[in-house]
């Protein structure tokens, strides 16, 4: 399926009811047929696929980081649409408006894959200017449907390689995630007893312990089945969930579900859980009663690491005023207030993290990953795989 | 009044709730269903082997809920209509809390009661993520539907017709099978109908506690939409949807219609008084599985706001205040001045959009005035996703350019409780006896006076009630809001959905704290309803 979209015109969709009808008519008519169960939007990944899938048809014209810093843009007002999960401190972008004159209002429409796809619906007429929280595991699908304009800010020579993920500057990484099982400490009270390492859920030691999310409708659900894949690859992560499986997994469509209810935020029923490499922080600064170390700690060797960009949305009418904005959210201001209000880390490395989150956080030595063409190509067919393996 | 002319009034009358529903509702769909079909093939969706399935579990478990709804919510209706009970009017309050809660909320604190009832161990008894789950969370969220629609019925029911019955020598229970409910019958269909609707479409319900092995349509819709960017099949289940909506509601209203209303008085009967010990065991009974089904999640709503580190304070409710490090980028009360604003605006809107309307079902032809009637409740069964994706990118031009602005939540919350405003009234101008209107134009009124001067004051105070109630179901709404509302002015709602996605349990205690904050004032803006509410008014 491509995802070419055009603005439809005024009289096509002035046919809409008249296409409905006559199909609603067919719909009582027919009966079911033997067809294959997926509809996969890509193509199988056969073939080792290349950052090549991600690029859109036509490349736009990049944005000039100079002209874009001399242009008159006092006066504008910049959209910001973003995810559901987007927190920053009250004020943030006051500095941002008093340096260029351009206001930032904020938008947001659901959870990250609903805010991709209302792009792509808009591709080319977007809702806003710049587009925030698009990650590893949707950024292919959204630089080739053709959401943005490419624009690659001067404080990005700073940043680590590993981090520029998007093809042709398409979107800037502005901070970094990694999606980790939590082990409870209180069931686990000897680190040693706890879950080492991805193959310990297998083991009947941790039988009915793990609660992980449906990686159909969750995003860190999404992330932790990537990381077994990147784990086990392609031969061997479908006998581990089936190992899992059998060792009793639960299985929640919701991040919320999975953490405060199955693992009861550490004193639940279920003491192993899908959740962040930063949720031992969140844990500590939101903690009641107020206590000084977190209940839950991190399993180091399961994390996966997820980019989030933003980017400048084609078919905006502030293309200068869009990629100064993207230029704040690389600037000291904005990536010192990341850590606290999203519980992630900024990718700039002169970045100061504040000290309580340098107190708890886990460092992650090594991470799994996938690049984001090969997660493009395979995810459709992986999770169908993986609801056969582990729901049916 | 020739007819040529009265039909042009009528028309003019119409033109603003067809209108409205036209531009937020037909177009946007209409829109959105037709960029669907042009990206792949509608049919081959449905001639899926899965979509069948996937068809019929949604239609068996609705059918299901609506089915124990009425099981449970009938004796209750019984009870707050026909006897006299102490604080009445609260406990019809009450019953709607969970009605109009976010059901992100509901699902939490039952999902916290499963917990505690589950027995442990493997062969145990465990609720969570079953069927039955969801069963019992509809109902939760329905009962106080069946108990308003019927119960109001019940109240006006001529209760002599019963006592012929028992002088002639039935038994009680055959006057109820045989009397009672067949009179009941279109209140009981349209209680029905509804609760049918509301399980056939819910959403966070089938998510949070049926778990992620049991798609619905509707969260099927979602998850293509959204996660999966494949429009064309999400397009074909949301037709698909739509159908089914159609089908129902049209053959409801034939139900309704074909089972005959009994005699209705003028005045309600006067409850009877609590005063045998047989008739309170019988209210106890009757009350206590609604009861039990209402005060148990609201009951753990309330215990876990108050749960404060290892005892119990109203801490949470402090922070609610502060514009403290909770994520949200305002203190968390500012969403409860957000909720407020935009459920008036919306209101405001049911209120003159569904007041219109209702003037046209209640006199209009009958093919118009049922027309009008099935396109109201369509909304109420099409996907939030279907209509806030339709509305993006529909509304993009001049003059309608609502994408981003403020005006299009309380537009998406007012086609919620459009439904409500008009089951309401209808039945009172049905009510409203002609010839008080004859005798006003004999003297001299024209008919737009008469209307005026004997309709509008009869009809104020039902249209009250209908606006309340479309007020609270605006305050908890959060399907469509989710799509709309800005991050920087969360609703109540949204606000909680944000504090319940991090961990903390500072932010899960304010969350919880937030709920009570929205279940308080529900209950304050249904029992205004209660006051207002006239004697014999039909309807909610």
């Amino acid at each position: 399926m491509s995802h070419q979209t055009t603005v439809p015109s005024r009289r096509r969709r002035a046919r809409a009811a008249a296409v409905a009808v006559p199909l609603a008519l067919l719909v009582g008519l027919t009966a079911c047929t033997d067809d294959p169960e997926s509809t996969s939007a890509g193509e199988s990944g056969t073939t080792e696929p290349a950052a090549d899938a991600c690029r859109p048809e036509e490349l736009p014209e990049p944005i000039d980081p100079e002209e874009a810093a001399e242009a008159d843009v006092d006066g504008t007002t910049v959209t910001l649409a973003t995810h559901d999960s987007f927190a920053v401190s009250d004020g943030i972008f006051d500095t941002f408006t008093e340096e260029t004159g351009v206001e930032v209002e904020v938008v947001s429409a659901g959870d990250a894959g609903t805010m991709v796809s209302q792009a792509i619906l808009t591709a080319g007429d977007p809702v806003a200017d710049v587009m925030f929280g698009i990650d590893t595991t949707f950024l292919c699908r959204g630089t080739e449907a053709g959401l943005f304009v490419p624009y690659r800010p001067a404080a990005l020579d700073e940043v680590a390689e590993e981090h520029q993920i998007a093809v042709d500057d398409l979107a800037t990484p502005i901070d970094v995630g990694d999606v980790c099982l939590n082990y409870s400490k209180t069931a686990f009270p000897d680190e040693a007893d706890a879950p080492q390492s991805l193959d310990d859920l297998t083991d009947p030691a941790f039988a009915d312990a793990f609660v992980t999310e449906n990686p159909e409708t969750s995003s860190p659900g999404l992330a932790f089945l990537l990381a077994t894949i990147a784990e086990y690859g392609a031969d061997g992560w479908e006998g581990w969930w089936a190992d899992v499986r059998e060792n009793g997994v639960e299985v929640t469509s919701g991040w919320e579900e999975a953490y405060n209810d199955s693992f009861g935020a550490g004193s639940g029923e279920r003491s192993i859980v899908t959740s962040y490499a930063s949720s031992p922080v969140a844990d500590v600064v939101y903690s009641d009663p107020p206590r000084d170390e977190p209940a839950i700690g991190v399993v180091a060797e399961s994390c996966f690491r997820q980019v989030e960009l933003a980017g400048v949305l084609r078919g905006t009418e502030h293309p200068e005023a869009a990629a100064l904005l993207v230029d704040f959210l690389l600037s000291p201001t904005f990536q010192e207030d990341i850590p606290l209000t999203m519980f992630v880390e900024p990718v700039h490395p002169d970045a100061e993290l504040p000290e309580e989150y340098v107190a708890h956080r886990t460092v992650i030595e090594d991470r799994l990953t996938l690049t984001p063409a090969e997660i493009e190509a395979g995810r459709d067919e992986w999770t169908e795989r993986w609801t056969e393996i582990v729901l049916r | 009044m020739t007819t040529v002319r009265r039909r042009l009034l009528w028309a003019l009358v119409a033109v603003g709730p067809v209108a409205f529903l036209a531009v937020f509702f037909a177009y946007p769909v209409a829109t959105i269903l037709e960029r669907g079909l042009t990206e792949g093939s509608a049919l081959d969706v449905v001639r899926r082997r899965s979509t069948g399935r996937l068809v019929t579990f949604t239609v068996a478990q609705a059918a299901a809920s609506a089915a124990l709804s009425l099981v449970v919510g009938l004796p209750a209706a019984w009870a707050v209509a026909r006897v006299d009970l102490p604080g009445r009017r609260l406990v019809r309050a009450l019953l709607v809390v969970p009605f109009v809660l976010p059901t992100l909320v509901v699902g939490a604190a039952l999902q916290a009661t499963f917990e505690r009832v589950g027995v442990d161990g493997s062969d145990g008894f465990h609720l969570e993520r079953t069927v039955a789950a969801v069963l019992l969370a509809h109902m939760v969220l329905n009962v106080a539907v069946v108990v308003r629609v019927v119960g109001s019925h019940w109240a006006l029911l001529d209760p002599r017709t019963e006592e012929a019955a028992r002088v002639l020598g039935a038994s009680r229970l055959r006057v109820l099978r045989e009397v009672t409910l067949p009179r009941l019958g279109p209140a009981i269909w349209s209680a029905a109908g509804i609760v049918f609707l509301f399980c056939f479409t819910s959403f966070g319900v089938i998510l949070t506690v049926g778990g992620p092995g049991r798609p619905t349509v509707e969260t099927e819709i979602w998850r293509y939409a959204t996660q999966r960017t494949d429009l064309a099949t999400a397009t074909a289940l949301a037709l698909l949807q739509m159908l089914v909506v159609v089908a129902l509601v049209a053959t409801v209203g034939v139900a309704e219609r074909r089972a005959a209303a009994g005699a209705v008085v003028r005045n309600p009967v006067p409850p009877r008084p609590l005063a045998t010990a047989r008739l309170r065991l019988a209210v106890a009974a009757a009350l206590a599985p609604a009861a039990l089904l209402v005060v148990v999640p609201v009951g753990v709503l309330v215990e876990r706001s108050l749960a404060v580190g290892d005892g119990y304070g109203v801490g949470h409710f402090r922070a609610l205040a502060t514009d403290g490090d909770t994520g949200l980028s305002v203190a968390p009360l500012e969403a409860v001045r957000t909720s407020l604003t935009y459920a008036v605006a919306a209101t405001l809107i049911a209120v003159v959009v569904g007041g219109l309307a209702a003037v046209v079902v209640a006199h209009a032809g009958r093919v118009s005035s049922r027309a009008v009637d099935v396109a109201l409740m369509v909304p109420l069964g099409t996907s939030a996703v279907t209509l806030g994706f339709g509305l993006l990118i529909a509304l993009d031009a001049p003059p309608l350019d609502l994408r981003s602005s403020a005006a299009i939540v309380p537009i998406a919350q007012a086609l919620v409780g459009l439904p409500f405003v008009v089951r309401s009234l209808v039945p009172a101008l049905r009510a409203v006896d002609p010839r008080t209107r004859e005798a006003a134009t004999v003297l001299g009124a024209s008919p737009w006076r008469a209307r005026w001067e004997v309709d509008v004051p009869l009809v104020a105070r039902t249209l009250l009630v209908g606006a309340a109630f479309a007020f609270a179901v605006s305050l908890g709404e959060f399907g469509a809001t989710s799509f709309l509302a800005r991050p920087d002015a969360p609703t109540v709602p949204t606000a909680m959905f944000r504090l319940l996605g991090q961990p903390g349990a500072a932010l899960r205690g304010q969350a919880m704290a937030l709920g009570v904050v929205l279940a308080a004032l529900t209950v304050a803006s249904v029992l205004v309803i209660e006051r207002l509410r006239p004697r014999d008014a039909l309807g909610w």
